[in-house]
């Protein structure tokens, strides 16, 4: 945000305040209401209003169904293709880990600066991929344990590997493993956050460039701010990708255990 | 990076409020709505695959209606080529009868006819030979003043006549 000083600091706009309720307690942890709990509601309601489209059940789909639908099948595809039958019920999870990561990156996204309000986006908190990741990886480990019992551990032995070499790949498919939720939440948060500050960094060139007067505004300011249009759409892409990223390496986490090798 | 910075007084607020938004999409939309929006998209595709069937299955019947009014129609036809044949033949086979009845009684009234013509020929021929005869004994009488016989007269009219 542009301050007083004309600095824009990139990493403001990941600050979290409490809007409401910042006594709220429940066991002496502090539950306020932020601004991160606000954009979560919102994703969450935006989130029910597209789903509301998907519910007219037309036997001709108009285009929100055919869109609600699209999405629908897309998730559903997905884990038939990377499970199979008993991917099924793994369906409302994905479809809900997807949708809510998706609008939650893309509202993240909105201009709505323009008109006063701070867009937050709440995947780029690694308290809020962290969560998400571990609920997968939870479920992961619980429908292995479930399914396979003790025998979940042989997804650390690859077929065929020759006796000697167990002892030596054993801990590394463990760590490679335990390494899983990890990963999953980096690399959603790492990604959502490097492209708002990417886009800050160079907000700044072009307020700061201009303040400098108008020979820096031409040479900084206007390579920045066609950068920037640039580096919008890829982030509309990246939104998507990573939303889709973390719902297929779930759907292939979930594999691992549904179908033990 | 308030993300870190600010850890310690933030997760409790941010995992409770996650909780309950992402509980609220599973639940609610997850568990709720999104299985309905598949059964529609179910239905859809039985709908349209049940559709399918009964189009193929009607064009089948189709087929199979077409092919037996082929075959209909070619026996059909057969039976009308035959009777058209048998319709002829006996057509032929009557106008020949009736031919030949009719080619009959031409030629018994030919034979008639040339049996009259003989006939009176040779009643002209006899009468030529008394005429003959007579007028021969006539002009025998009258000329040489011989009287010749009736037969003598009549067999040598018969010589002259042979004679031609």
């Amino acid at each position: 945000m542009a301050q007083a000083s004309g600095k824009v600091d990139p990493m403001y706009q990941f600050t979290v305040e409490p809007l409401l309720g910042e006594t709220w307690n429940i066991a002496g942890y502090n539950i306020a209401f932020t601004n991160s709990a606000l954009w979560m509601t919102i994703t969450a309601v935006a989130l029910f209003i597209f789903m509301l489209g998907g519910m007219k059940r037309e036997l001709v789909p108009g285009r929100w169904q055919m869109t609600v639908e699209t999405f629908t099948g897309f998730i559903d595809d997905m884990l038939e293709a990377n499970v199979g039958k008993e991917g099924r019920k793994y369906v409302p999870y994905i479809f809900s880990l997807f949708m809510f990561i998706l609008f939650a990156n893309l509202l993240g996204l909105l201009p709505v600066g323009l008109i006063g309000v701070h867009p937050f986006t709440f995947t780029s908190h690694f308290t809020v991929t962290g969560v998400l990741a571990i609920m997968s990886f939870s479920i992961v480990l619980i429908v292995g344990f479930w399914k396979h019992g003790l025998h979940f551990f042989s997804l650390f032995v690859p077929h065929g590997t020759p006796l000697p070499m167990i002892p030596i790949l054993f801990p590394i498919e463990l760590i490679s493993f335990m390494v899983r939720p990890f990963s999953l939440a980096l690399r959603l948060f790492v990604a959502m956050m490097a492209g708002h500050v990417l886009l800050k960094v160079l907000s700044g060139f072009v307020i700061n460039g201009w303040n400098a007067g108008a020979g820096y505004g031409l040479l900084v300011g206007v390579p920045s701010f066609i950068l920037m249009v640039g580096i919008s759409a890829l982030e509309i892409l990246v939104a998507g990708i990573q939303a889709y990223v973390f719902a297929l390496l779930a759907s292939l986490y979930i594999n691992d255990a549904e179908n033990l090798h | 990076m308030p993300q870190i910075a600010q850890i310690a007084e933030i997760w409790s607020s941010q995992l409770f409020w996650l909780l309950i938004t992402f509980g609220f999409v599973f639940f609610v939309i997850g568990k709720g709505m999104l299985p309905r929006v598949m059964d529609t998209v179910g239905m859809r595709d039985a709908q349209i695959a049940s559709d399918l069937a009964a189009a193929q299955s009607a064009r089948d019947a189709a087929d199979q209606a077409e092919e037996a009014w082929r075959m209909r129609e070619n026996a059909n036809r057969e039976a009308a080529q035959d009777l058209v044949g048998k319709a002829k033949a006996k057509a032929q086979k009557s106008t020949e009868t009736k031919l030949a009845k009719v080619q009959a009684v031409i030629d018994t009234q030919l034979e008639e006819a040339e049996a009259r013509i003989n006939a009176s020929r040779a009643e002209a021929a006899a009468e030529i030979e008394t005429v003959a005869a007579e007028a021969a004994q006539d002009i025998a009488a009258r000329l040489a003043n011989v009287s010749v016989t009736k037969t003598a007269a009549k067999s040598a009219v018969k010589e002259a006549m042979r004679r031609g």
